[in-house]
């Protein structure tokens, strides 16, 4: 991913514009070693009414991968996104995350799972900054309750470098602690600024959402989603509205996000972009899935090609 | 018309309003917050305001607590009936979302069914210090007006030279008391992690509770936030009037919706302005024409300024309180 070109700094924030190397911060700890299944969908069937939105899908996702999956408009894509995040119960089937089935469960309750995503059409908080969004899916994670974070009860004896400098602070500070909930917050706030950093728009950090340009609302999507920590990273069309440049710039952020220990799945249109990114491909059609495999195997896979690539040079 | 009455009491009837207006505002506040988290009128807290002007009279009756007490029982039993009138407003609040609202949002009802409920807990509380407890405790209990004894009582504690205003202490505590507690408000909805999950919920509640936000418990919060600062009103509302009375809270309650919608409900600064707007309004207008008239000039403005800007002064939305 390029680096950004603009030389401000924000104030209040040290902000460095390059990505630095070492992402002790924003590296997540994975529940089991790679290539184990994360996430099931198990012969998933959904009806609604008469209309047969899935028939009978199944595959999973490993961890440590990148899945796309593809198919034509109204194949279903958007669908089985869907149940895989809880917003619709399958009529048949299971879809099970590290185990546990996850119909029925509330949205709130399968992001501490540990699945996040972005949309489509952005949906950030317009009138937050970047940084409070980003801040909001870090807030997540925090163990503090409502009444810990109002009376500061629970406290911690402080690191050295995370005394205040002020004297009468500091003296303080040694004697009673630091709250845990001022040590998360502040934790969020370095873990925000890093992610924002990582996606490559910490430049304007402190700017409200919605007045950031389209590339950077997208990319501070990806960053809210991932303060949140999840094992797996679900990104639905996330080149939409880029240009090519825009776009390879995306494959490298999301392989890094991969190499975070992030497992990503990725809806994309873009056939260049799943081709030259996924590990993996799933693809649709009608509802069915009627390829699995490789992006070489899928390119080459003559019913994919018929469904969905028709000539294979100009696809998409 | 009487001008010249306006114009040569000026300061006092500005006082005045400012006074009434920050009681509006506290309670507006309530209104505003449920209404930006969950695009709900809870016509239920002018109960919650009227449930904790009764908290401070249980407070001074259980104290003991009189007018004419030395200092330290005026500080004590002030404290007291605060944190009394705070806690009762806040279960109040809390206890309407959760035994009325809640099972309708599970239910996945329409919003005229929470107005209508609304209403119907706010008729329930009313009936309840009307009636039902006068059965079980008799008086104060009932449909008359209680008197609540003035424990702190109205004293000069400066005149502003020059226009010669007596500046008393009730007023004192009432305005700063307001502007304290709406600071701090403002500072927790904008400044903290609680606030932060607050404004997420206002601007997009569902793309919110995808990234781990408990929207449950932001309405809860919310609610008792609310609650609280509807108590902190009735404590200041007795100071001034010290009285109280089982349906005082209809007609206090509807100026402070009046007064959120005029500043832009959703809006918590608009709270502020449209309550001191509003009690400004209420107390020129009464000192030019027939103060019997109140609540009409309160309601005119109201249409008028609705007409020019029909979200208000400040316009909506609590997520944008971020100025």
């Amino acid at each position: 991913m390029s680096e950004p070109t603009h030389g401000s700094t924000v104030e209040q924030e040290e902000v460095v514009l390059k990505d630095t190397s070492d992402h002790d911060e924003i590296a997540i700890e994975t529940t089991g070693p790679d290539g184990s299944v994360l996430l099931e969908v198990d012969h998933v069937t959904l009806r609604f009414g008469g209309v047969v939105a899935l028939n009978d899908v199944n595959f999973q996702i490993r961890r440590g991968e990148i899945l796309g999956l593809i198919g034509p408009n109204g194949a279903g894509k958007t669908t089985c996104f869907n149940a895989m995040t809880g917003v619709y119960t399958p009529t048949e089937g299971k879809i099970r995350f590290k185990g546990t089935e996850i119909a029925g469960t509330k949205p709130h309750k399968i992001n501490q799972l540990g699945i996040a995503r972005t949309f489509q059409n952005i949906r950030l908080f317009p009138e937050m900054s970047a940084m409070e969004n980003v801040m909001v899916g870090c807030d997540a994670r925090h163990k503090t309750s409502v009444p810990g974070a109002l009376f500061r009860i629970y406290r911690q004896r402080p690191k050295e470098e995370e005394l205040p400098d002020n004297g009468i602070r500091r003296a303080f500070a040694k004697v009673f602690g630091i709250s845990r909930h001022t040590l998360e917050e502040r934790a969020g706030r370095r873990r925000s600024m890093e992610l924002l950093r990582f996606v490559g728009i910490a430049d304007r950090a402190h700017e409200l959402a919605r007045n950031l340009p389209y590339g950077y609302q997208r990319r501070l999507e990806i960053a809210r989603a991932l303060a949140t920590e999840p094992e797996l990273i679900c990104l639905d069309e996330p080149a939409a509205g880029f240009n090519p440049a825009e776009k390879e710039d995306l494959m490298g952020l999301i392989r890094r996000i991969r190499d975070l220990g992030h497992t990503v799945l990725v809806i994309e249109h873009d056939m260049k972009l799943v081709l030259g990114v996924t590990d993996r491909i799933v693809v649709l059609e009608f509802g069915q899935k009627i390829a699995e495999g490789t992006p070489d195997e899928v390119a080459r896979n003559p019913k994919v090609i018929a469904a969905y690539l028709g000539e294979p040079d100009d696809a998409a | 018309m009487d001008f010249n009455n306006l114009i040569s009491g000026l300061d006092r009837h500005t006082l005045d309003g400012i006074t009434r207006g920050s009681i509006y505002a506290l309670v507006a506040l309530g209104y505003t917050m449920v209404y930006g988290v969950m695009k709900l009128i809870n016509f239920a807290h002018s109960e919650v305001f009227m449930v904790g002007t009764w908290a401070v009279l249980g407070t001074y009756t259980v104290i003991g607590a009189t007018a004419g007490d030395g200092l330290g029982m005026v500080i004590a039993a002030t404290v007291l009936a605060l944190l009394a009138a705070m806690l009762a407003s806040a279960g109040t609040a809390l206890a309407v979302e959760r035994i009325a609202y809640r099972p309708l949002r599970k239910k996945g009802a329409p919003p005229l069914i929470f107005l209508i409920t609304g209403i119907g807990c706010s008729m329930v509380l009313v009936e309840i210090f009307g009636q039902v407890l006068r059965v079980f405790f008799g008086r104060p209990f009932g449909r008359v007006t209680v008197n609540i004894p003035s424990v702190l009582e109205t004293k000069t504690v400066f005149t502003i030279p020059g226009i010669d205003l007596a500046v008393s202490n009730t007023r004192i505590l009432i305005i700063v008391g307001a502007i304290v507690m709406m600071l701090a408000l403002d500072a927790f909805v904008n400044k903290s992690r609680l606030g932060r999950g607050v404004r997420a919920v206002a601007q997009d509640p569902d793309t919110a509770s995808l990234m781990g936000v408990n929207q449950e418990r932001v309405i809860m919060l919310v609610f008792v936030l609310g609650g609280a600062m509807a108590g902190v009103a009735a404590l200041l509302y007795t100071v001034q009037y010290d009285i109280t009375k089982f349906d005082i809270g209809f007609i206090i309650g509807l100026k402070a919706f009046t007064a959120a919608v005029l500043g832009g409900i959703g809006n918590l600064r608009g709270a502020l302005v449209g309550g001191l707007f509003l009690g400004l309004v209420e107390v020129y207008a009464s000192a030019v024409w027939d103060s019997s008239w109140t609540n009409v000039y309160a309601f005119v403005v109201l249409v008028v300024v609705l007409m020019f800007r029909p979200t208000g002064l400040l316009g909506e939305s609590l997520g944008k309180a971020r100025a």
